[in-house]
């Protein structure tokens, strides 16, 4: 399973499913990562985590153990 | 007629500076039942009759943050009589979602398509005809910033709100979905309020564990419903809740495409992404964030601060209000206790803490443009690394940082870190921060006994920032800070220049709420501690004594001076220093002084150093010096903790906990410092032993709350 922390800076990856549950996966949601959502990895927090994503659009920053969360094609 | 407007929409969608427009000074600003989330009401400038209430910026109508259960409560249960969604239209699809959501409700919305001055500038069409048609709401154009629109949307908003026809609900969801739904719907007839039903069809679609419980629809019928559920899952091999979620993206991104020309390509770097190449660069980074600081700090607290600060304090304070209020009061022939409960008690006590005034206005000045331009954010961003590992957030750097300044607007600062968890254990911590009024203390004893040595104050301050990381650990492992961990999932929102209406409101909101507080609990606490100063039982009876030693206050300082004495400084001396350490810090230092017989010392009280330097060693002067700076702070900074807990009990658990590990450690230090230095050893060593172990299992236990590592087994488990 290749989840978005495996996804390489500036790479642009498709969503294909949500992994977890309750607060933390209804929020990755309400902010607009959702199947089939276009993500952009834009770069790498200086220290190595969070990661900075481009979805619908907006910048969003995320942390790679939440990205694991996120299953990519 | 009044009229109640909600305002809703996502953090940074420019609701607050709309809000600053309509109401203008007409604000009301407080906190809502329970929770430590802003309530902000207000009427609007040129139509009192008009009641706007800011809800607190959200993402969703789901149940997991507070800010959200809020909303969601008040347009339930309050039902205004519209909702203002503020959308920043340069941002559309994720801003519509909540949109979605809020049409649900049977609630006339108006859309408010903010930043349209944006949208012009690069060039980008909306049409709102087809954005109207497809939201089933009014879209009005707006620019909260430059003030365009403003009328308009007012207009609109009070004809909805005062037209009661009610209207068809949006359809968003695909064929099964809204067909399931309609069952539900249909059985749920006669519980629910009408206008509310379909937006209480969905949430019990999607097993909302709030919603199910308020109906209460007993266990036949949710079987039914059950299954109409579930075939839904089966058929798109998803759960309900994603369903939702996913459609109603769907169904927005099929609008967004409809209605907004897009002139820049897709992921294309905007001016905001351009300076985030610099700011949160690899490299540069840390250093940009360093100098940032460095200047917010040397202005705020270095130069101009500190020199409005002394100016208040010595000269407007000391000189002009008490010097000549003590001489017109004498004059006219007031009774000298009533004299000095005045000037030394009320405006002694009320001056020192107001003094801080004028610089923590430009220190919050400060912070709010940093505030409103983006860049808190992005210190969020780079700093969540380090502080993650101790069970705290990047956004509980900034507190700790001003801290070092005041721990009064550093608890303050609290306010910008939404968690409540990573909330409250920010405001607990910050005050172990060493503040400026205690390097008085550091100074005082590292003349007196440690030749000078700059040393003692480096270690303060590593002894500071190693309680606030030990604490996150400790703490994060208690049942207090339980719970499902929050995600980090932060918006990082594009930078844009300062908004002065945004930045002096949040200055002056900060300022005020300091400047009330003295007003009440530290004139308060000033007056009793004057009091208990200033009298004493002399020859059986209470009077007002001159001499220190026979106060109310040395009496209680020998009472409780036992305390002390397994921290090697039980002596009624440094009982009582501690206590009018509560009023100010810096008080330590001036009531060693009073009480070695000197009348005024230095600031750090060099007169005394010899007089200290008989009755103390290195090391009892250690463990007092240790326990004043961790120990509960001044009352300004317990005020603070008190606001922003918003409870009781969290205020007295804070400093409980404070206090408590200021005691364990500087009983550590004078006990294996007896036993090492001064080969020592007793009851107090074994005891020594025992809290040193009780620490460690506390540090180092395993978390049964961790639920982290709970949703990785999850995941392994799904991949088999």
């Amino acid at each position: 399973m290749k989840t978005l922390r495996d996804a390489k800076i500036g790479e642009i990856v498709v969503v294909a499913k949500l992994h977890g549950e309750g607060a933390t996966k209804r929020r990755i949601m309400d902010m607009g990562i959702t199947k089939g959502t276009n993500i952009f990895v834009r770069k790498s927090a200086p220290l190595g985590d969070p990661l900075e994503i481009n979805v619908r659009g907006y910048e969003l920053s995320l942390r790679k153990a939440d990205a694991e969360m996120i299953e990519i094609k | 007629m009044k009229i109640n407007i909600a305002l809703a929409g996502n953090p940074n969608s420019g609701k607050t500076t709309l809000f600053n427009r309509l109401t203008g000074s007409n604000q009301y600003v407080g906190n809502w039942p329970g929770v430590t989330v802003e309530k902000k009401e207000g009427r609007v400038k040129d139509n009192k009759n008009i009641i706007i209430q800011d809800l607190p910026g959200i993402y969703s109508l789901s149940p997991y943050s507070p800010e959200e259960a809020i909303a969601r409560k008040y347009l339930l249960e309050e039902k205004p009589d519209a909702i203002i969604n503020v959308v920043d239209a340069t941002n559309m699809e994720r801003n519509l979602y909540l949109t979605t959501q809020l049409a649900e409700l049977g609630i006339p919305v108006i859309v408010a398509l903010n930043m349209m001055d944006v949208v012009r500038k690069n060039k980008d069409e909306i049409n709102l005809k087809k954005m109207s048609r497809a939201l089933g709401c009014e879209v009005v154009e707006i620019s909260a910033l430059k003030g365009e629109g403003i009328e308009r949307l007012m207009d609109k908003a009070v004809a909805a709100a005062m037209n009661k026809e009610r209207r068809e609900p949006l359809h968003v969801f695909t064929g099964s979905v809204e067909h399931a739904i309609a069952h539900i719907e249909e059985s749920i007839l006669d519980k629910v309020d009408h206008g509310a039903m379909r937006w209480y069809a969905i949430k019990i679609f999607e097993r909302d564990e709030q919603t199910l419980q308020k109906l209460n629809l007993g266990d036949d019928l949710l079987e039914h419903l059950e299954k109409h559920i579930t075939d839904c899952e089966s058929e798109m091999d998803d759960d309900a809740q994603s369903i939702i979620t996913t459609q109603r993206y769907a169904y927005i991104k099929n609008i967004a495409e409809e209605a907004v020309k897009k002139k820049a390509p897709k992921f294309s770097l905007s001016a905001s992404d351009k300076i985030d190449r610099i700011v949160t660069n690899r490299i540069l980074a840390l250093p940009i964030f360093a100098a940032v600081m460095f200047v917010v700090y040397y202005i705020s607290i270095g130069s101009v601060g500190a020199w409005v600060t002394d100016w208040t304090n010595e000269t407007l304070f000391s000189e002009i209000i008490a010097g000549n209020l003590r001489t017109w009061m004498e004059a006219v022939g007031m009774q000298a206790w009533f004299v000095g409960l005045v000037v030394d008690g009320i405006v002694g006590g009320v001056g020192a803490v107001l003094g801080f005034v004028p610089q923590m206005l430009i220190l919050f000045l400060m912070l709010s443009i940093l505030e409103d331009i983006g860049y808190m954010a992005r210190v969020a961003f780079i700093m969540d690394r380090i502080f993650r590992k101790f069970g705290l957030s990047g956004k509980s750097f900034i507190p700790m940082l001003i801290g070092s300044g005041c721990s009064v607007p550093g608890i303050m600062a609290c306010r910008t870190i939404e968690n409540e968890r990573d909330r409250r254990m920010t405001i607990m911590t910050t005050s172990f921060v060493p503040c400026g009024a205690k390097m008085p203390i550091i100074a005082l004893f590292a003349g007196a006994l440690f030749g000078g040595s700059g040393f003692v104050a480096v270690s303060a301050y590593f002894i500071g920032v190693a309680a606030v990381l030990v604490s996150g650990v400790i703490l994060k492992k208690t049942k207090a800070f339980s719970g499902k961990p929050a995600p980090f999932v932060m918006e990082l929102p594009p930078y844009h220049a300062p908004a002065s209406s945004n930045v002096l409101h949040a200055t002056w909101e900060r300022g005020w709420s300091f400047i009330k507080r003295a007003g009440t609990i530290i004139l308060a606490s000033a007056v009793v501690l004057w009091f208990l100063q200033s009298f004493g039982i002399e020859s059986g009876t209470l009077t007002m004594v001159e001499d220190n030693n026979t106060s109310l206050l040395a009496s209680i300082g020998n009472a409780v001076a036992i305390l002390f004495k397994p921290l090697g400084f039980g002596d009624w001396k440094a009982a009582v220093a501690t206590f009018t350490g509560l009023i100010a810090k810096e008080n330590v230092v001036g009531t060693f002084g009073v009480l070695y017989g000197m009348a005024e010392v230095a600031e750090n009280g060099a007169e005394i150093w010899s007089a200290l330097a008989a009755d103390y060693t290195a090391l009892t002067a250690y463990s007092f010096m240790i326990f004043n700076l961790l120990c509960a702070p001044c009352f300004a900074a317990i005020g603070a903790i008190r606001r922003e807990m918003n409870s009781a009990k969290w205020t007295w658990l804070s400093i409980g906990y404070l206090t408590i590990f200021a005691y364990a450690i500087s009983f550590l230090v004078y006990q294996f410092g007896q036993f090492f230095l001064n080969k020592v050893w007793g009851v107090g060593t074994v005891a020594a032993l025992i809290v040193l172990v009780g620490m460690l299992w506390l540090l180092f236990r395993k978390n049964k709350y961790d639920t982290e590592r709970f949703t990785a087994a999850v995941l392994a488990n799904q991949v088999k």
